[in-house]
């Protein structure tokens, strides 16, 4: 939803830490993004063409890599991955889950020369 | 020579930094402090416009209200009784940010206050993502919207600490199924605190003006 400011942020940890490390130029940018995070990252990709340019990141690559949902139901601590239309635990049928896993949203790491 | 730098950086943590700035700010001043969330129209400023004439005697009151445009709402909890009413125009934004409020609270002489009001951008989807600072996030849903609200914004029903449900005069000619979408909340937010509302009629509004007072008192 907030694609450039995002791509903005994104792009401000990567110089923090490429200037830290007296970086010539940043080759690659991970990035974890989790399923229920909102985030497009084709949107991503466009925005940062534009405002990476004449930075040490222009030219960088976006890598994004996707973390599933997990849910872990309340009731019988069963682990499974949320559908759609269904909200309750496909095992015991209980509500009341537990996010495990699919808010991420974070730099991992980048890739200098 | 390529080299990795191991980072994991949030990428929305300036503005959770800045949350938890304003949050500190608003403890120091020993005031009790709400997001109010919610679609156009489900009733946000009603509710303030509302909340404000059985609140304002017992305590001293601020709102400030997030808008695209216009100080209409401002104006409307000015008019109702509010001892501060700030507007501020996010020029396009769909949601408040921390900077935002942090720039609001800098209007305020906070320590005059006891209960900060905070009404959001009418949207379901991006206030959810943006932490502001302050203690309670409160999500106001309304009969007519329908009752398949937590099943299509789960990323807001699971992230407030209370829920209103506004309009329930209108029940009766309305299609709301109450059984399903309490389903819906109870398996995103199991156990949130639900208030049945009308700020038309003013049924059920006591349940909620007496939540806001206990947690004023704290």
């Amino acid at each position: 939803m907030h694609e450039l400011p995002i791509t903005q942020s994104i792009l401000k940890i990567a110089l923090k830490h490429a200037n830290e490390a007296n970086a010539k130029r940043i080759e690659n940018i991970h990035i974890v993004m989790g399923e229920l995070s909102t985030n497009v990252d084709d949107s991503v990709q466009f925005y940062w063409d534009i405002i990476a340019k004449d930075t040490l990141a222009e030219g960088a690559k976006l890598h994004f890599r996707r973390v599933p949902a997990e849910l872990q139901c309340m009731a019988c601590f069963e682990k499974y991955h949320p559908n759609d239309d269904e909200l309750l635990c496909p095992m015991c049928g209980s509500v009341g889950a537990k996010i495990i896993a699919g808010e991420e949203f974070y730099v991992e790491a980048i890739d200098i020369d | 020579m390529t080299e990795r730098i191991s980072i994991v950086e949030n990428i929305l943590s300036a503005n959770d930094r800045l949350a938890e700035e304003n949050r500190a700010r608003i403890d120091m001043a020993h005031v009790f402090s709400i997001n109010l969330m919610a679609s156009p129209g489900a009733g946000k400023t009603s509710l303030i416009e509302q909340t404000l004439p059985l609140l304002k005697d017992k305590m001293r009151i601020a709102v400030v209200d997030g808008d695209i445009a216009t100080s209409l709402d401002a104006d409307r909890a000015a008019a109702a009784g509010a001892q501060a009413s700030i507007q501020v125009n996010t020029g396009g934004e769909c949601h408040l940010d921390a900077v935002m409020l942090h720039g609001a609270l800098n209007q305020l002489d906070l320590p005059q206050f006891d209960l900060l009001m905070v009404e959001n951008v009418g949207n379901l989807v991006c206030p959810a993502e943006f932490r502001l600072g302050t203690h309670k996030s409160v999500l106001i849903a309304s009969v007519p919207e329908g009752a398949d609200k937590p099943y299509k914004y789960p990323g807001m029903y699971r992230g407030v600490d209370a829920l209103i449900i506004n309009k329930i005069d209108l029940l009766p000619y309305v299609n709301f199924d109450m059984d399903y979408f309490r389903r819906g909340v109870e398996a995103l937010n199991p156990g949130v605190i639900t208030f049945p509302l009308s700020c038309c009629t003013g049924e059920g509004m006591d349940a909620w003006i007496n939540w806001l007072i206990e947690n004023t008192k704290r």
